[in-house]
């Protein structure tokens, strides 16, 4: 009877999803093509508005400049004009008219980029009006974009910025196998989410492995309610999506060849994993288990998409090996544990040992708590692997929190590191950026110096907050 | 229940408490005279920090320390030169002993969800000695923990108790340590959707316990009026009704701080507040009620209504108001990172010694445990740590741990993960590698 239920309800999801294709109400134009018109799906629908906020050539001198390059600068100086970094080096001169900063005694770090947040998905205040992260209605909802639910006054967006981050990855939620795409946003205050999207960032897909999705449509009575039906509900969206992007090249083809057809209607939901399909959008897997991640690994074999990084994936060390192989990133936090059966077997050296076989090792957060102090995260995982005999360097460990998720999320060619031409996100640190005693103590983004923590007049502040004793006057 | 069933009950609660007993302090009687030599040793007491000091340990209790204290013969020597000895940290809620995985329902005791469950609920009953996050915590330097109740379905959650992190099976240090309840937005939900609903039934829960002891034999008699609550709740809340029991109160917002001080001062209740994200809004009002708080230092999100004051600088301001605090975790597997929860407290503006003061001293004064705890005295209990560098350093950590005078195992389940499979591509699969 159970099984026959939760068969019943599969068909019926597999009904609706099939006949989703055929709604010409779905296409974007209102007019028919001219025949023979060759039409394709638009791109750049819902651009970035963002804008470089002006700012003056910048010179930090005399500081401990980690690039994330693998350098370390001992009184070093980073040279930033026009939004740009422009030199960084043991000795650069300071232009006409630059603002010269004093970094004695300071460090100087990329912005950090969280590859894992929901800030403005589950603002703060966390009430049900502001709970706008799964659209747990289906397992498989990659037409949802979490950029259409960002709240841009968050207040926790001002908090992360005053931890140093200067980009984030904001991602459905992992209540569904594929819950939707991320956006990429600068970490700057903005009227629009438009406003704060990262220029020519990639989308990411949000997948989720294991436990949530299995648990939330389990409780509905309706697949997947096991890993198995984890499995079996990737692999139909994914079937599906190869057969929707042969319609359309076979309607391409035909159009090529000059024959009269007629284009195929559009789907929101198979243009997303068609984009993942032609690599153009990142796969961003929340997996904890290092068996759960080696099938999602075939399983992204079997249909020919790449798996960008894991996320939450607290058992990297069991198959870190598989991981340097394949060349998937892990996002981790550095000591959450055993909140759930699949996140039992957390240690304080996975990073580490991730580090050490040669992958792609990145902190993340998933946290709005988290995010304020990811410094400290990658602090207490390089300092467990040194204890463990597993020699971490600042240099090395300032990657995880910079270089490697701008790789993860198809930006490392914009930011992530401090290198000549790159955008200018820049932290200046009071001190050892891996002590929990040091600040972030000026945030640049695009060298717009966004938050100074000596500056009320450049300390962001939420229309949420206003009035309301909000900050504790901080 | 039958009077055959209460006499089974009290004959089986006897043979428990000699099993105990057999558990108690003896077994720190078997730890060996242990000296610390060379340390920087925060004592947090009197003496203030010390340079090139020794610690003596003896018979699970502190002998002696200071600098150039003699090395008995036969006891064991530790070279403390370059380390750093404080005294054991402690958690002022947590959970822990309450739960293995928050997502496995069979593993975790910590709420009740029946409605009949109130007051009496007691944590001691469930405290799981043999849990895995025990080790898991005390190797990173935490000794002590009280375990407290979480809400179920009534805003008074029942009580908790101070452990220890040591050798078990008995880790109960003060059982019952305080009543816990929640007033603010938890509060008001449990209560039917009001804060002066849920003030109402606080206040009648505490008249009906004084009236029930004032009037305990009419009311075996059904010669008194009804209560609300059962015989075994009113008898749980009389020490509360009559302020010898804390009774600590989990509140955020300012408004919500001064209703549970305004309640202590009428009832003359042994109050403590929980949470406390605006307490600095009101530190004066709470210093002059001389009534202590418990805080996460690192909870700054206006997470809901209650929170909008939430700030970095809450322990700093605390501090400069004179309230009495300590610190807590709220948490049970991360109980262990305490103590970067004060050296963030300490990076907004707290002076380092009462952020450690804070995780010492203050909790076993605040839970009526400072002759036996808090600071590394003569006499006290011999909970002390090694660390590597500064405690509060998220890149240090403790090289040796003593709860009681015995040094703690630095294997755990998690050293054991780690060892399996810090080297891959053995010839045979990692499960026959056994740390």
């Amino acid at each position: 009877m159970g099984l026959l239920l939760a068969l019943g309800i599969a068909g019926i999801a597999a009904m609706a999803c099939a006949s989703a294709p055929s709604h010409p109400a779905n296409a974007g134009s209102s007019k028919p093509p001219a025949p023979g018109t060759p039409v394709e799906t638009p791109a750049n629908l819902y651009p970035s508005t963002y804008k470089p906020i002006p700012s003056p050539p910048t010179l930090i001198r005399n500081a401990t400049v980690l690039t994330a390059a693998g350098d370390r600068i001992e009184a070093g100086s980073v040279l930033f004009r026009d939004g740009r970094i422009a030199a960084v080096g043991k000795t650069v001169e300071a232009p006409a008219g630059a603002v010269v900063v004093d970094g004695t005694g300071k460090w100087v770090t990329p912005g950090i980029i969280d590859i894992h947040s929901h800030l403005g998905v589950y603002a703060s205040p966390g009430v049900e009006g502001l709970e706008d992260g799964n659209e747990a209605t289906d397992p498989v909802t990659a037409d949802v974009w979490a950029e259409h639910s960002v709240w841009p006054q968050d207040p926790q967006f001002p908090l992360s910025l005053a931890g140093g981050v200067t980009a984030m990855q904001i991602l459905p939620g992992s209540a569904n196998l594929i819950g939707g795409r991320s956006v990429t946003v600068k970490n700057v205050p903005a009227r629009t989410v438009q406003a704060m999207k990262f220029p020519g960032a990639p989308y990411g897909l949000k997948m989720a492995c294991g436990e949530n999705p299995k648990r939330v449509y389990g409780e509905k009575g309706r697949a997947p309610s096991t890993r198995m039906g984890n499995i079996a509900g990737d692999r139909e969206a994914w079937a599906k999506a190869a057969d929707y992007k042969r319609q359309w090249e076979g309607y391409r083809d035909k159009v090529k060849k000059g024959e009269k057809t007629d284009p195929p209607g559009r789907d929101i939901e198979m243009e997303t994993l068609v984009g993942v399909l032609n690599g153009e959008i990142l796969v961003q897997n929340h997996c904890y288990r290092a068996d759960e991640m080696a099938v999602m690994i075939d399983v992204a074999k079997e249909f020919g998409y790449k798996i960008s990084a894991f996320h939450h994936a607290v058992e990297s060390y069991k198959i870190a090996d598989l991981l340097a192989k394949e060349g998937i990133c892990s996002a981790m936090w550095a000591d959450w544990w055993g909140f759930k059966m699949e996140a039992l077997d957390g240690i304080r050296e996975n990073i580490a040992l991730v580090e050490k076989a040669g992958a792609c090792a990145i902190v993340h957060s998933d946290s709005a708590d988290g995010i304020q102090r990811l410094n400290q995260e990658a602090a207490k995982a390089m300092a467990a692997g040194n204890r463990a005999g597993i020699p971490i360097t600042r240099e090395q460990a300032i990657r995880w929190l910079t270089i490697n998720p701008a790789k993860a999320m198809g930006i490392d060619k914009q930011t992530g590191s401090l290198e000549a031409g790159k955008m200018a996100d820049v932290v200046l640190w009071s001190g050892d950026p891996f002590s929990v005693y040091s600040h972030a103590e000026k945030v640049y983004v695009d060298g717009a110096l966004l938050y100074d923590r000596d500056d009320p007049k450049r300390q962001p502040e939420m229309d949420f907050s206003l009035g309301m004793n909000a900050g504790g006057g901080r | 229940m039958s009077a055959r069933m209460k006499w089974n009950l009290a004959q089986g609660l006897a043979v428990v408490a000699c099993l105990l007993a057999a558990w108690g302090p003896a077994g720190a009687e078997t730890s060996a005279t242990v000296a610390i030599v060379g340390a920087t040793v925060h004592t947090m007491g009197s003496a203030g920090t010390l340079q090139d000091a020794t610690v003596l340990i003896e018979d699970g209790r502190i002998r002696a320390v200071g600098r150039g204290i003699p090395v008995p013969a036969g006891a064991r020597r530790i070279d403390g030169r370059g380390k750093v000895v404080t005294p054991g940290l402690f958690d002022s809620l947590t959970q822990l002993g309450l739960v293995e995985v928050n997502a496995v329902a069979g593993t975790r005791d910590g709420v009740d969800q029946n409605d009949r469950i109130t007051a009496a609920f007691d944590v001691a009953d469930a405290i799981n000695p043999r849990s895995m996050l025990i080790p898991i915590n005390r190797v990173e330097g935490l000794t002590r923990a009280v375990v407290a109740p979480g809400n179920g379905k009534s805003l008074i959650a029942g009580r908790g108790a101070v452990i220890h992190l040591g050798l078990g099976p008995d880790l109960l240090v003060r059982s019952p340590a305080a009543m816990f309840a929640t007033l603010g937005e938890q509060g008001a939900r449990l209560a039917g959707g009001s804060r002066a609903g849920a003030m109402l039934l606080l206040r009648e829960a505490l008249d009906d316990a004084l009236d029930y002891a004032a009037h305990k034999a009419a009311w075996e008699k059904a010669e008194r009026r009804p209560y609300t609550l059962s015989r075994l709740d009113l008898e749980a809340l009389v020490p509360v009704a009559r302020g010898e029991l804390p009774l600590v109160v989990a509140v955020d917002r300012a408004s919500d701080i001064e209703a549970a001080l305004r309640l202590g001062r009428e009832r003359h209740l042994k109050l403590i507040l929980a949470g406390g994200d605006e307490a600095w809004m009101v530190a004066d009002q709470i210093a002059a009620a001389q009534v202590p708080v418990l805080i996460n230092p690192l909870s700054d999100l206006p997470a809901s209504f209650e929170h909008l004051g939430a700030t970095l600088e809450n322990a700093a301001r605390l501090h400069r108001a004179g309230v009495s605090f300590a610190f807590m975790s709220g948490d049970a597997h991360n109980a262990r990172n305490l103590r970067q929860l004060a050296g963030n407290a300490v990076a907004n503006g707290l002076p380092w010694d009462e952020a450690l003061r804070a995780m010492t001293v203050n909790p076993a004064r605040i839970w009526h445990l400072d002759d036996r705890l808090g600071t590394l005295e003569p006499g006290k209990e011999a909970d002390v740590v090694i660390w590597d560098g500064d405690p509060l350093e998220v890149t240090s950590a403790a090289e040796r741990v003593f709860i009681r005078g015995v040094e703690m195992p630095r294997k755990t389940r998690q050293t054991e993960l780690r060892d399996r499979y810090k080297s891959l591509g053995g010839v045979l699969p990692p499960a026959y590698e056994k740390p």
